[in-house]
């Protein structure tokens, strides 16, 4: 059952580099993540990928393959024919290190930046109640495993260096409306969300919806209901007189 | 040394997973100056593996269960080898560690009343374990990476700590590594470190354990002078992947087994009926009729088999194997297909849909599952304090995985990331009351300089063998013979192969430059998968029984005799020394709890 299968990947760092051709043997099952570890142990063993659990759980493997944003460990060999040529290029959105592996420190700085949770107190008897259908709206983007995927994918970054200042992309627009679904949350996240990480710049593609690997809806589920939420707050009239009026009294 | 970065604090955590987080999260609110230094990006951690959930004896689902009831569990799953007091402690103080993860953010199941949702799982009395969906790992380690990024706490990230540095009495200093990244050094100066490294699984074959599992933490620890107590009990989950070859080890979560999911041979037997020992018989269903209806009604009714602590499983999934009445890839089929709807898979166990569909293209909703035991937990670890998670070293900490003792020769499902919670708090209290009052000797030159030196000797050495072939041995000498079922023959010769392996690690050659390049991790990794394996093997020579996650065909069942003794790896020279100590004493208040019960 096994072949050879022809794989282009790149290798080079920051200052460079390039696509090299490899050949390398492929057995039933195998995802392009074993393929590449076959080609470290066997032929480059510098080369350079970011793994961990290889079960879709971690989120570390993340790459471009043939130009498409992807899991390299949930990328079976199985989806290509064997005489085509795979392409293995690191997440074009984030500055390379060195080959397959980029440096992703602008989800960090933008996790940094978010309000932090803050809840309200616990009950008397000192639990928290909520129920079920409260936290399942939220629970779906607990399901992130911060691959960043969606951030590499999503044309407000990937095609916009400058917008990386004023725009936290899909994962942490969807972290602000996951914290603003939380039921024991009691911050107003809509400001931040609009003014300083740059909601607005979303246009909804839902590029970054067709990439998750956990297949959350980022755009429908968070991103439009935020906006939706934005939108309320800025523009209906009664809530912008309470706001103006609140504002100059203080 | 001019490209040598340093820094100065109060406690070092090693290790990103929930017992470093944990443990750094406590220091810090203590007002200890802390950092932590983590192989991989933050949020990657194993424990975003974990599945099923967090085992603490809230009474939200039932009313009956209590502390004492978590105790008995604990210890009678550790066949009572576990060291009594971290138990207490654990079942003690998990419900409150769990509690607290809701005011950092977390969102659990919920039951009727909007409490925390309890599962059931393996070896416990009670439906106990804090849960989402079979992701609860993954809840744990966002909720923790995001209230150390609320903290501010420093993070190293993809940073490997590969020496301790201790002062002339032999404290602990600070600790010496590389950043992955630029292949530059580190050096923390500190009077308090905290090991939570996780495991050892890298040195198996078949392993669910992600790249990290290298046994880091109880390698430095010996290097410095702490010593590990109980390394031959290695656990092997019963339900890993089977196939396809390339996801073989990957854990099917016990969840599967505690949500309705049976265990049946070739021939659609439950054979776990027949695997039933005496030791658990008066707890455990006699028929598949009771064993159904404990689902819904546990009061009246005996647990499945299939619940038995994991030990038993993974023993009776091989025994049927080896008779030759296993499945096709040669495991077992785990079924949960014809016995609950397929909108109930989906809803409890997502992540088990998910995975068994992309990498196996089986869909669990419809057809069976294919598994066997698959390298997953080392109960053994650094010997610590169990009030303080201390190790023999002065300022020197271990929690979770790394550290040994609380789980005896077997750990249950769900213990796990209550352990982490509970002792890695506790080791963040300490290390910061230790620096509070100690401050850090002056790192050594000359022990900095021979850090440096044996980091960079793999790419000054030329014509020996890669990293990768002396791993890929070492894991099938441990895979086949350090494995399940141990004899005396077949440890002695992975004891032999494990000496040739290290005098050909010493030889070993890195190509290519230090900026990222795995081939140089891994051969600074390898060390201490020897060191670790050495340790495992010997210690499973000298345990002459058999018990919990150490079973000899030699010397079937347990001993009266060892039921009193831990074994003790230190370090000697190049290789490891073993001694025999005896096993703390229960005090007799809690003795009772197992009188009353029998």
């Amino acid at each position: 059952m096994s072949y050879e299968a022809n794989l282009r990947v790149w290798r080079g760092d920051a200052a460079g580099g390039g696509l090299q051709d490899f050949t390398v043997t492929v057995n039933e099952g195998e995802v392009v993540l074993d393929i590449l570890h076959r080609l470290q142990a066997t032929q480059t063993p510098d080369l350079a990928v970011r793994w961990n659990c290889k079960a879709g759980k971690c989120g570390s493997c993340s790459a471009e393959i043939n130009g498409r944003p992807r899991l390299l460990c949930l990328t079976r060999m199985g989806t290509f024919t064997e005489d085509e040529v795979i392409t293995v290029t690191p997440l074009r959105a984030f500055p390379v290190m060195r080959d397959l592996v980029t440096d992703v420190s602008f989800n960090y700085e933008k996790a940094a930046q978010i309000p932090a949770f803050s809840p309200r107190p616990r009950e008397a008897d000192g639990s928290h109640r909520m129920q079920q259908i409260d936290v399942e709206r939220p629970q779906e983007f607990r399901k992130c495993i911060e691959c960043f995927l969606c951030q590499d994918v999503c044309h407000v970054v990937r095609d916009h260096e400058d917008n990386k200042k004023s725009f936290a992309g899909p994962r942490f627009l969807m972290r602000i409306a996951e914290l603003d679904m939380h039921p024991l949350d009691q911050l107003d996240r809509k400001d931040v969300a609009q003014e300083e990480h740059g909601l607005g710049m979303c246009n909804i593609t839902k590029c970054c919806s067709e990439v998750c690997p956990e297949g959350i809806k980022i755009t429908d589920n968070a991103l439009i209901p935020m906006k939706e939420r934005v939108v309320d707050r800025k523009y209906v009239p009664s809530t912008w007189l309470g706001r103006t009026i609140g504002r100059r009294k203080g | 040394m001019t490209d040598l970065e340093r820094h100065d604090y109060d406690v070092v955590v090693i290790g990103a997973g929930g017992a470093g987080l944990r443990a750094a999260i406590e220091a810090h609110e203590q007002g200890a100056r802390t950092a932590v230094v983590c192989k991989s990006l933050l949020g990657k951690a194993h424990t975003v593996m974990a599945e099923g959930g967090i085992a603490a004896a809230m009474g939200n689902v039932y009313k009956e269960d209590g502390w004492k009831v978590h105790f008995r569990d604990t210890m009678r799953g550790g066949k009572m080898l576990n060291h009594w007091r971290m138990a207490q402690l654990h079942a003690q103080e998990a419900p409150d560690r769990v509690r607290e993860l809701e005011d950092w953010g977390a969102l659990f199941d919920r039951t009727p009343d909007g409490l925390i949702s309890q599962r059931d799982f393996g070896g416990h009395r009670f439906a106990r374990l804090a849960h989402v969906g079979d992701r609860t790992g993954l809840e744990l380690i966002r909720t923790l990476q995001q209230q150390t990024v609320a903290l501010g706490i420093d993070v190293y990230m993809e940073c490997t700590v590969t020496k301790l540095l201790t002062a002339a009495d032999g404290s602990i200093s600070g600790a010496f590594g590389y950043f992955r990244e630029s292949g530059r050094f580190l050096a923390l100066q500190a009077p308090s470190v905290v090991l939570a490294t996780g495991g050892i699984g890298k040195s198996y074959k078949v392993t669910s354990n992600s790249w990290e599992y290298t046994g880091d933490g109880h390698s430095l620890a010996l290097a410095a002078g702490a010593t590990l107590v109980n390394m031959e009990f290695v656990q092997f989950h019963p339900t890993g992947m089977v196939w396809p070859p390339s996801v073989r080890g990957i854990l099917v979560t016990e969840s599967v087994r505690g949500d309705g999911g049976v265990l049946k041979n070739s021939s659609g037997n439950r054979f776990m009926f027949d695997y039933i020992p005496d030791y658990f018989r008066k707890e455990t269903a006699e028929t598949e009729e009771e064993a159904d209806r404990w689902y819904t009604d546990k009061t009246n009714n005996r647990r499945p088999p299939e619940l038995l602590p994991r030990d038993e499983v993974a023993r009776a999934i091989n025994s049927e194997v080896k008779a030759g009445r296993g499945s096709p890839h040669g495991g077992v089929f785990l079924d949960i297909a014809s016995r609950r709807d397929a909108d109930y898979i989906r809803k409890r166990l997502p992540s088990m849909y998910h995975q068994f569909k992309e990498l196996a293209e089986v869909d669990i909703t419809a057809e069976a599952m294919e598994v066997g035991p698959t390298c997953h937990y080392v109960m053994g670890g650094v010997e610590v304090d169990p009030e303080t998670a201390a190790a023999a070293v002065p300022g020197l900490y271990a929690a979770g995985e790394v550290a040994g003792g609380m789980h005896g020769s077997n750990r249950l499902g769900g213990n796990s990331l209550s352990d982490l919670l509970v002792f890695g708090r506790r080791a963040g209290t300490a290390a910061a009351a230790h620096a509070a009052t100690t401050s850090a000797a002056a790192l050594p030159e000359a022990a900095l300089q021979e850090a440096e030196a044996a980091a960079l000797a793999p790419f000054q050495r030329g014509g020996g063998e890669n990293p990768y072939t002396i791993h890929a041995e070492l894991q099938e000498t441990m895979n086949e013979l350090v494995g399940i079922i141990r004899t005396e023959s077949e440890v002695s010769q992975a004891l032999k192969q494990i000496e040739e392996l290290k005098v050909r690690a010493k030889a070993l050659t890195v190509q290519g430059e230090r900026r990222y390049n795995p081939g140089w991790h891994l051969a600074l990794d390898l060390p201490n998968m020897l060191r670790v394996s050495e340790a495992i093997a010997r210690a499973a020579l000298e345990r002459q029984e058999s018990r919990g996650g150490h079973t000899r065909d030699d010397f079937p069942g347990p001993s009266d005799e060892w039921a009193k003794i831990n074994v003790i790896c230190t370090q000697d020279g190049d290789g490891i020394a073993l001694s025999r100590k005896p096993l703390p004493v229960m005090p007799p208040e809690l003795a009772e709890i197992f009188e009353e019960s029998a």
